[in-house]
């Protein structure tokens, strides 16, 4: 992780090290770095269905798609990344479902 | 009433190339007869489908970017669903979305502007000024071994 920016699933990373001296009890408050929506932070506007490179991380090895409070992405383009992956799985871009 | 779409189908990929533009050269003959115009066309060649249709594991794309009523959409849709060559198709109504994207980004220059000049600086932002992206890094300043002359 080069520290600046967190990818879509930076957050699971980023709780590792806070706890290293939580033992006996003694809970340090856990720290997490704040998640940012990729869409606002590249100032993508148009979510667009073509663009198969930009969805495929949004859609993990499960191909479903992965929830907001995972990757951050605002609600805004959370519901047009929505519509977007459902129309690229309409034309195969992407999968439905995968194992 | 002129409305912007676009048409992606996906071509078995049995076909040949004369059936592909002859697939096209349809789509266009409907848009004349109805009074449409294809704007565009993009043909991604060969792909393979993230899943299989039926027996295949690959196919053509092409997309169109037509205008034109929705009288005319509903008779290429019509048209390639029947198709045997056709084996996926998407028509999309693009026009609203994208007056939208164009005013957001109409707005957030008008606002970064604002504030630029609200902070006593040029209305926009010089090369290489502000926060560097992922992209230019060009200062890679990192040690990666002595230079040695051979």
């Amino acid at each position: 992780m080069n520290g600046r920016r967190s990818g879509p699933t930076g957050g699971r990373g980023a709780r590792k090290g806070a706890d290293a001296k939580a033992k006996d009890g003694q809970r340090r408050p856990m720290f997490r770095r704040r998640k940012m929506c990729k869409f606002c932070v590249d100032k993508i506007d148009d979510i667009n269905y073509k663009d198969a490179k930009l969805l495929l991380p949004f859609v993990p090895e499960r191909s479903k798609i992965l929830p907001r409070r995972i990757s951050g992405t605002c609600a805004l383009h959370q519901r047009k990344l929505r519509t977007a992956i459902m129309r690229a799985r309409q034309l195969a871009l992407i999968p439905y479902t995968s194992d | 009433m002129n409305r912007k779409y676009e048409l992606v189908y996906v071509v078995s990929p049995d076909a040949t190339e004369e059936q592909v533009t002859d697939l096209h050269t349809q789509v266009e003959a409907i848009c004349q007869r109805l009074n449409g115009q294809i704007e565009k066309t993009d043909n991604w060649g060969r792909r393979k489908l993230a899943y299989e249709i039926g027996a295949h594991k690959e196919g053509t794309y092409v997309v169109e970017y037509i205008l034109g009523s929705g009288e005319l959409m509903k008779e290429i849709d019509r048209r390639l669903k029947v198709s045997d060559l056709v084996i996926r198709h998407l028509v999309v109504r693009v026009d609203e979305e994208e007056g939208v994207v164009e005013r957001t980004r109409a707005r957030r220059t008008v606002t970064s502007q604002r504030r630029r000049i609200a902070r006593g600086l040029p209305p926009d932002r010089a090369p290489g000024e502000g926060q560097r992206g992922d992209g230019d890094d060009d200062r890679d300043d990192r040690f990666d071994g002595p230079e040695v002359e051979r």
